[in-house]
């Protein structure tokens, strides 16, 4: 455990993003196999142990904590694993109780039956030091939460054995912890591990957003147009019988959305959006999310909320790999399967022709749909190319609106703003049976710097007028003015209304509460 | 013969909003805004504030406030030695050392029969720079509780120091970056580096050198410390170089290359902290007392009743309730936690 505790207190302290390259590769090329698997499959959050859960771990604190000491002092650091690794009891050492190593840990914890969980993992925990418990609890609740993604761990993987990162990205789905096979490769002791086999991810083209002062640079012939619509970017892989969802970091979501795997009937990898339609109607982003991160779904949910797929590109069909070809190309193939197909609950993502940028532009601000983002331009020569490459691919949002809130509730955040009040519920003003009063209409945890953070947190602190837990009830006397991209009536809010992508976009600290925005001007936002 | 009724503490020692008003003796301890009369815990500026008439202190205390303060450091100064005794008003006062920082003191009052000790700013542990923490029994004990949840253990100081050498042993061309409190941290720090050893010379940011130049005069051996601001960028190299933390989370710091910045404080217990800071090498050294130094603390005193002035003071009056000790928070705002 203890090069792995040491990987991950380097991990959490270092800020740049090479330092954590040069922490990750080091680790890789130093510990030996399996140890170094299973951390790999930590990092990429690929280790599940079902027992482990938050609330056994507070359950097990609570037999040697005060719990009233124990609540307060989790309220304070925001992490239950950093709680619980500061607040266990120190032993003093025992010299026949070696801390385990990371494969003792996970193949204890693999061999573990039910309810023997927590105890390896109390006994553990006595023979630990901090850090030590700490990157236990990280390991066995499977979110480590130290600021490396499993792209990064992946990447850190290729630049120590000289490949490129999409090459593992290729081979990943194929492979299982602790990764003999793949590390084998990469220290040139074997050939590359076969391509996933079946239903595996392709890592995803993704585009750059587009600045206006690039645009008389681009020769709007060489650029196609379509709507950017807003929902989540999906890849759909059916092989051999199998049948997968990915979201667009790769993880599977296929369990989520029964009705969309159940119609692809046929042998291809897609590129598209998810969303909400009922007749092809597409719905505003809130509908989707009441489909996202779900574990079980409800016929009801599948009636209320049904899935569908708006297709942007074609990948594969059947085992031909469509990458190289220009997008002209692929898009005409994609037509034609579309065609030959039929495939239910899906279809083509319409083109936008357009002449000049200028028309363009006016196509842009036209577009009050909700579920438009804005445009995407894609060149017509590009190839399907993973990752994102400057140049062949553009998002060009629309315009975000603004409205000026008040801040009514703070709360503490997570990571690395754990202790500092770094969420906040904004409100605006509305006739109410008393006078004017505040109603809160989202929620917003970024726009701001650092440094902002730090006086924001104070002003929490300094205007709290009650605590609910981790809460706080701040006076109304801040205004935030933010930026979102539309909004959509809900009956999750009090206000009936909802936000997308809310963010703070200035702190008006000059301005006074009273001269915020009211109801009715953010129910005249509403569009579609 | 009637019994003379023992005075109750909170009868006598109030919260106002000036700060804790010691009302028989007409002074406040550690006022937040200028007053007639103020005793002085320490020299930290959320203590130590300026525009007092009548202050009194220990002569170090006096002297840092001078250093800092210049003419707001009071307009009549009286000092009074550790243990030493004096009246002021129907209170007698005597200061016992508090060991958090040069010249810090307990303000022991006792009146009507009773004795309550303000504790100040204090820690537990060993610190060469100035006199250690006498524990005195009392009826009401008023304390701090910056570091007042069990999640809050400090290891060994010399543990820390040696992370700290051992960082510049392993990275031998980078210059190593340490954010340090002015007053306090920066000289206990340096002395905990010599005691480890540590020889060369030590550069400090320019906010640090007066203090350091008071400790010596108090007598404090600090070896030899150079400006870093002055110092050429080549020089630097390998180098220690002290600074406030704000001083090192700014450009000052960053004009030094690739260096590791590293921290003093007791938060960088808690990773997530450190990490909001972009600290690299956290150092857990404090100069207050920890969890588990606050509750022998409590027992030490033995007092049947505690006021929490400022920090985590919930979990502690808690603590406190499970011991049959009876516990309030004062609410005193205006106290600083930042660099603890």
């Amino acid at each position: 455990m203890k090069p792995f505790s040491e990987l991950i207190d380097a991990l959490v302290f270092m800020p740049s993003r090479n330092g954590k390259i040069r922490l990750l590769t080091d680790y890789f090329a130093h510990v030996p196999d399996p140890d170094r698997g299973w951390a790999l499959a930590a990092l990429t959050e690929s280790l599940v142990f079902r027992e482990a859960k938050p609330a056994a771990i507070r359950q097990l604190a609570a037999t040697r904590v005060d719990p009233e000491l124990f609540a307060l002092s989790h309220d304070f650091v925001g992490d239950l694993a950093e709680t619980v690794a500061l607040i266990w009891p120190e032993r003093p050492e025992r010299a026949n109780s070696q801390p385990p190593s990371i494969t003792e840990v996970v193949e204890a914890l693999q061999a573990a039956k039910r309810g023997q969980v927590m105890e390896l993992v109390e006994g553990w925990l006595d023979t630990l030091d901090s850090s030590g418990r700490f990157a236990l609890l990280k390991l066995i609740t499977g979110s480590l939460r130290v600021g490396v993604s499993a792209r990064l761990a992946k990447t850190a993987l290729a630049t120590w054995g000289g490949r490129d990162p999409n090459e593992i990205e290729e081979c990943w789905h194929g492979l299982t912890p602790p990764y003999l096979d793949l590390f084998a490769w990469l220290e040139g002791r074997a050939e590359r591990p076969a391509a996933g086999h079946g239903a595996g991810f392709r890592p995803l083209m993704l585009s750059q957003a587009l600045e206006e002062e690039d645009m008389p640079a681009l020769n709007p012939d060489d650029y196609s147009a379509e709507w950017k619509w807003d929902g989540i970017r999906v890849q759909l892989v059916a092989k051999g019988g199998e049948r997968r969802i990915y979201s667009r970091t790769g993880d599977d979501v296929s369990g989520a959305f029964p009705d969309l795997t159940d119609h692809m009937v046929f042998d291809a990898v897609l590129d598209g959006e998810l969303l909400v339609a009922r007749e092809g109607e597409v719905a505003p982003f809130n509908d989707l999310q009441q489909r996202l991160n779900r574990k079980a779904v409800t016929a009801r949910m599948l009636q209320d909320y049904p899935a569908w797929v708006r297709l942007y590109d074609i990948l594969f069909d059947g085992e031909e790999d469509l990458r190289g070809l220009p997008l002209t190309e692929r898009r005409a193939r994609l037509e034609r399967w579309y065609e030959a197909v039929r495939p239910r609950r899906m279809d083509l993502s319409e083109i936008v022709p357009f002449a000049g940028w200028e028309e363009l532009k006016a196509l842009r601000e036209g577009a009050r749909e909700n579920a438009i983002e804005g445009l995407m331009l894609k060149r017509r020569d590009s190839l399907y190319v993973a990752g994102r490459p400057k140049g062949p691919w553009f998002k060009w949002k629309r315009g975000a609106l603004t409205l000026d809130t008040v801040m009514m509730y703070a709360q503490r955040g997570h990571g690395k703003r754990s202790s500092f009040y770094s969420d906040y519920t904004f409100g605006v003003w509305r006739d109410g049976e008393g006078g004017q009063e505040l109603v809160p209409v989202g929620k917003a945890y970024s726009g701001f710097t650092d440094a902002e953070l730090a006086e924001l947190d104070r002003w929490v602190r300094n205007h709290t007028v009650r605590k609910y837990g981790p809460v706080r009830e701040v006076s109304a006397g801040l205004v935030l003015e933010v930026a979102f991209d539309s909004v959509h009536p809900s009956t999750r809010h009090k206000s009936g209304l909802a936000m997308r992508f809310p963010r703070v976009h200035r702190i008006r600290w000059d301005k006074p509460a009273a001269e915020a925005d009211r109801l009715e001007t953010v129910r005249r936002m509403v569009v579609g | 013969m009637k019994a003379i009724q023992k005075q109750r503490p909170s009868d006598w020692i109030k919260v106002l909003p000036d700060g804790l008003f010691v009302e028989p003796g007409g002074f406040y301890v550690d006022p937040l805004r200028p007053v007639e009369r103020a005793v002085i815990t320490h020299g930290h500026s959320d203590h130590a504030r300026p525009g007092h008439a009548r202050v009194l202190g220990t002569p170090g205390t006096l002297a840092i406030m001078r250093q800092r303060l210049g003419e707001g450091a009071g307009a009549a100064q009286q000092a009074l030695e550790y243990g030493e005794t004096i009246r002021i008003g129907e209170v007698t006062v005597r200061l016992v050392p508090a060991g958090h920082v040069l010249g810090s003191a307990q303000v022991v009052m006792e009146h009507g029969g009773s004795r309550v000790v303000v504790s100040g700013d204090y820690k537990r542990r060993a610190d060469p720079t100035c006199a250690p923490f006498e524990p005195v029994t009392c009826d009401v004990f008023v304390t701090e509780a910056t570091f007042g949840l069990p999640v809050f253990r400090h290891p060994p100081d010399l543990g820390e120091v040696r992370k700290l050498l051992h960082s510049m042993a392993l990275f031998p061309e980078r210059s190593h970056v340490v954010g340090v409190y002015a007053l306090g941290k920066c000289q206990r720090l340096i002395c905990l580096l010599r005691q480890a050893g540590y020889d060369r010379p030590i550069y400090l940011h320019g906010a640090l050198e007066s203090i350091c130049d008071l400790y010596r005069r108090f007598g404090i051996d600090l070896g030899e410390t150079r400006p870093a601001t002055v110092a050429a960028k080549d020089q630097l190299k390998g180098a220690l170089v002290l600074g406030t933390p704000a001083a090192i989370a700014d450009r000052w710091g960053r004009r030094l290359t690739d260096p590791v910045v590293a921290m003093a404080s007791g938060w960088m217990r808690v990773r997530q902290r450190a990490r909001q800071r972009g600290v690299e090498l956290p150092l857990v050294i404090s100069d207050h007392a920890d969890w588990d130094e606050l509750v022998r603390t409590l027992d030490e005193v033995a007092a049947p009743e505690v006021w929490v002035t400022h920090g985590r003071e919930e979990a502690l009056v808690h603590h406190c309730a499970g011991r049959g000790i009876k516990a309030k928070a004062l609410a005193l705002i205006g106290f600083e936690e930042d660099e603890a």
